[in-house]
């Protein structure tokens, strides 16, 4: 009982005016964004803003809208048709919610990385080259550089360089999920979402996914959803907190970490609830 | 009384039982079917089978005719039926999904695959016999096409359906048009799915009599002229087994025993091929 009143509580104090901090450079800036799953409303007035070539973490208990949030970023929610957002969402000035913006474009400038490694049925080769070949017409030999770039990039190329016509789904969990970050990274995008990747993954896959994108974010902006606090400490450079489809904090990683000027988010932290 | 325990025993070693004993006596039939297949007709199969055309009773003769004439006519049925079942299996699974145009065509689609296959041909035969004045080998294949069609919409969209959505959030996340993320992805992860779906429809289409009645006929004679009558295994089976004449019996025997090895072989190069390319991938 207590709990659930807890809950009520913490979600009435949720409501409450978010302490968000402003952010150098931003990439990308958040409007009073909200976010309708049918007539549940997933996102509730969200405004934030992204810095450019750091890592943001969005963090919260399940169910708190934190994938939502990222998933506005490149648009994908589009594929489902009653799913919607409104407000505003800002890449580089630019309002990507705009109706008029080409979904297909602004995907090539805002990968994605999902939970479950998706590598598609084909070689590790054509994994990597179908999205380069979308937007850009390469020789095969600049093809083949392409491919082993974003492979090293992704920290995979010593793994595979031998079997690049085979299938990628034959690769084990941790290298598929590698494999499609560097199908990310292939063609080149300015921002890398990742919907908590390392969450389907073992220990050491996962410590070489957080070291990777360490490596990335000098060249990329990167916003990371995850379930493990520990994780967004370790690699992120800053931090929301969601609860409850609100934003309720942002800051600075250390700050959120050692200083939270809101209760629920150290309530959070410190494994109080969620 | 029985302890929970026990009696979740009882009910699954009973429920087991069943089961096993349906399968058997599904087999059972199936078995005794194929049993009576190989011992009347293996005999009656012989080079003469491929080479000489259906006889005049009392004469020599073979299949030739037929086994031609039905290769056409289902080569065309599954060439017209297949491809607008795919287009509209993947409309269903892609694009229409719960809107009410898919419920619409999927309601239509299920009342055409249990549609009895004589109605077909009667249809066929009013729209492409009659005007013309003649049965024809394309009737016939539009016919079979129309019995193509809901089997491998019904098996196309429910192949589609089973690709995880998330591998196509992935195509899509890479800047792919939706077009592209179908045609490119989700077609080859349900590939083998959407050709088996085409196979069970060539093994359904291969026995059919009752439209190719109306439609193609039968010829006597060795024919590839597919605007004139064709002769076909089920109507040559149909014709010969209902004669009094032994010669075009056993020969009625023959004709089924390849149809069913027909489909067999067809099924087992599939399965092989499929598993092949599966394994290079």
């Amino acid at each position: 009982m207590d709990e659930a009143r807890e809950q009520i509580e913490a979600g009435a104090r949720a409501e409450a005016a978010p302490a968000v901090a402003e952010v150098p450079n931003p990439k990308i800036v958040v409007r009073n964004l909200s976010f309708h799953y049918g007539r549940f409303q997933a996102l509730h007035d969200i405004s934030l803003s992204i810095p450019e070539r750091q890592v943001t973490a969005f963090i919260g208990p399940s169910g708190c809208g934190k994938s939502t949030l990222l998933r506005c970023f490149n648009r994908i929610y589009e594929l489902y048709p009653d799913q919607r957002a409104s407000g505003e969402i800002l890449l580089d000035g630019e309002n990507i919610l705009d109706r008029r913006q080409d979904l297909n474009l602004l995907r090539a400038r805002v990968g994605m990385v999902f939970q479950k490694p998706t590598p598609f049925p084909m070689s590790i080769y054509d994994n990597i080259a179908f999205g380069v070949r979308l937007y850009e017409r390469l020789s095969r030999a600049q093809m083949s550089e392409r491919v082993e770039w974003a492979l090293r990039k992704a920290a995979l190329w010593d793994e595979v360089k031998d079997k690049l016509r085979q299938s990628g789904q034959q690769l084990s969990g941790g290298q598929q999920q590698r494999l499609c970050i560097a199908r990310a990274i292939a063609v080149r995008p300015e921002v890398l979402l990742l919907d908590e990747p390392a969450s389907a993954l073992d220990p050491i896959s996962t410590l070489r996914i957080e070291e990777l994108i360490h490596e990335l974010k000098s060249d990329y902006t990167i916003v990371i959803v995850t379930h493990n606090m520990q994780q967004a400490a370790r690699v992120s450079d800053y931090t929301a907190f969601l609860y409850m489809g609100r934003l309720v904090e942002y800051s600075d990683t250390s700050t959120i970490f050692t200083n939270p000027r809101r209760r629920e988010t150290e309530d959070y932290i410190t494994g109080r609830y969620g | 009384m029985l302890s929970p325990y026990r009696r979740r025993l009882v009910v699954n070693a009973f429920n087991l039982g069943v089961s096993v004993l349906m399968t058997l006596f599904g087999l059972f039939w199936l078995a005794w079917l194929l049993w009576t297949l190989l011992s009347q007709g293996l005999q009656w199969l012989g080079p003469h089978v491929f080479t000489a055309s259906t006889p005049p009773p009392g004469e020599q003769g073979g299949l030739a005719n037929a086994i031609v004439g039905s290769l056409l006519l289902t080569g065309f049925g599954v060439l017209i039926g297949a491809p607008l079942g795919l287009l509209a299996g993947t409309f269903l699974a892609e694009f229409g999904r719960a809107s009410r145009l898919a419920a619409a065509v999927r309601f239509i689609n299920d009342v055409l695959l249990s549609a009895p296959s004589i109605l077909i041909g009667v249809f066929v035969y009013t729209v492409l016999v009659v005007p013309f004045g003649h049965f024809s080998g394309w009737a016939g294949a539009v016919a079979l096409a129309l019995i193509v069609v809901p089997v491998v919409v019904r098996t196309t969209e429910d192949m589609l359906k089973l690709v995880p959505d998330a591998l196509r959030e992935a195509a899509a996340a890479l800047g792919a048009p939706y077009w592209k993320v179908v045609v490119a992805i989700v077609y080859r992860a349900a590939l083998g799915g959407i050709m088996t779906g085409v196979l069970l429809a060539v093994a359904r289409i291969s026995g059919e009599t009752a439209p190719l009645l109306f439609t193609a006929l039968s010829n006597q004679f060795w024919s590839t002229d597919m605007s004139g009558p064709v002769a076909n295994l089920p109507v040559v089976i149909f014709q010969f087994a209902m004669s009094p004449y032994e010669d075009w019996q056993h020969l009625a025997w023959a004709g089924a025993l390849l149809i069913t090895l027909a489909v067999l072989a067809l099924n087992i190069v599939a399965r092989v091929a499929f598993r092949r390319r599966k394994a290079r991938q």
